[in-house]
């Protein structure tokens, strides 16, 4: 649930929306000693919950063979943007199945966009 | 004493500037006004009470009407009282307002409110029991075992653990820190949880334990 006049103070509105299926590079802050340095993250977006600015989501990738899932806080300051490199055509929200998928089973369709047709 | 009523909204979370999460209970305090001084000369000893919550006037009985009128900040749904020392009570007037002014950020706060009620409780959840286990022909699971001795002392003591009810009671917790303020809304953000549900009465004081400490 929102709390008004409060989530809105805290959540952030320059980042681009993002659903289950897409495949994102975030661009994650990470302070090494005194040192700050942006790390990408690129993978698909397996799951999306909570709204407001406790909305956070879950990044899945393939790293040399091994599963790698990163959850992040949407609105958190330290990501410094959010690509959206592809859409994704899938059928639910929670992704969850894509772990058990290996190769090209695990792969997400891209979204077709239908043109409205002009009557 | 610092003090002031509010309602708890609902908990959240915000980002600090390093990025960290914290865990925020928002809490509409205020307006509150000053409705009675009570001094050591009169009642022996010294508080403020003050009203909080703005009540239509056809909803307010006569006495009561009368009580609120002498302050002429309207009626309101709760009245509390805050104690105060001999130097405190001189800062404050009746009829004069208190506001999350009051409270500076990273102040601590003890917050006091009536916890949720659980009804008819058994010693698990009231008393954090452990209980037996369910499976391998164990037919102790969650009643609370013996409760006394025998012969002697031949009764059960008073205070035993046992079943009954719990929540809905008194709850304070001490050194909150407020995090931050909404003042469009009255809104202070309280690190933590705070008693109750949603929607309920919570009263804010300064902290008896870290009163005037700074992060």
């Amino acid at each position: 649930m929102m709390i008004e006049g409060v989530e809105e103070k805290f959540s952030r509105g320059d980042l681009p929306a993002i659903h289950p299926g897409d495949t994102v590079r975030v661009y994650f802050r990470v302070k090494e000693g005194n040192k700050e340095r942006v790390q990408p993250f690129e993978g698909v977006v397996i799951a999306i919950r909570g709204d407001g600015t406790k909305k956070m989501f879950t990044v899945r990738k393939i790293s040399f063979g091994i599963g790698v899932e990163r959850i992040f806080p949407y609105n958190s300051p330290l990501i410094e943007k959010i690509e959206i490199k592809q859409r994704g055509r899938v059928r639910r929200a929670k992704l969850y199945y894509l772990r058990k998928k290996v190769g090209k089973a695990a792969k997400i369709k891209p979204l077709r966009v239908v043109k409205k047709k002009e009557s | 004493m610092k003090g002031i009523l509010g309602l708890k909204i609902g908990m959240t979370q915000i980002f600090d500037d390093k990025g960290d999460v914290i865990p925020v209970t928002v809490v509409q305090a205020g307006p509150c006004y000053v409705i009675q001084k009570k001094t050591k000369e009169i009642d022996d000893y010294n508080a403020i009470q003050i009203g909080f919550f703005p009540k239509k006037m056809h909803r307010v009985n006569k006495p009561l009407k009368g009580h609120m009128g002498k302050a002429k900040r309207g009626m309101f749904y709760y009245l509390k009282e805050i104690p105060l020392t001999d130097d405190e009570i001189k800062n404050y007037e009746v009829g004069q307002e208190i506001t999350i002014d009051i409270f500076g950020d990273d102040e601590f706060v003890d917050v006091t409110g009536t916890s949720k009620g659980r009804g008819f409780t058994g010693v698990i959840k009231r008393w954090n029991f452990s209980g037996g286990r369910s499976t391998h022909g164990s037919k102790f699971h969650r009643t609370h075992g013996s409760t006394g001795m025998c012969e002697q002392p031949g009764r059960i003591f008073k205070g035993t653990k046992m079943a009954g009810h719990y929540g809905n009671e008194k709850v304070t917790v001490q050194n909150l820190k407020v995090v931050g303020k909404i003042k469009e809304k009255n809104y202070l953000l309280i690190k933590g949880a705070v008693p109750g549900p949603n929607k309920s009465l919570v009263i804010i004081k300064e902290s008896v334990k870290k009163a005037g400490v700074k992060k």
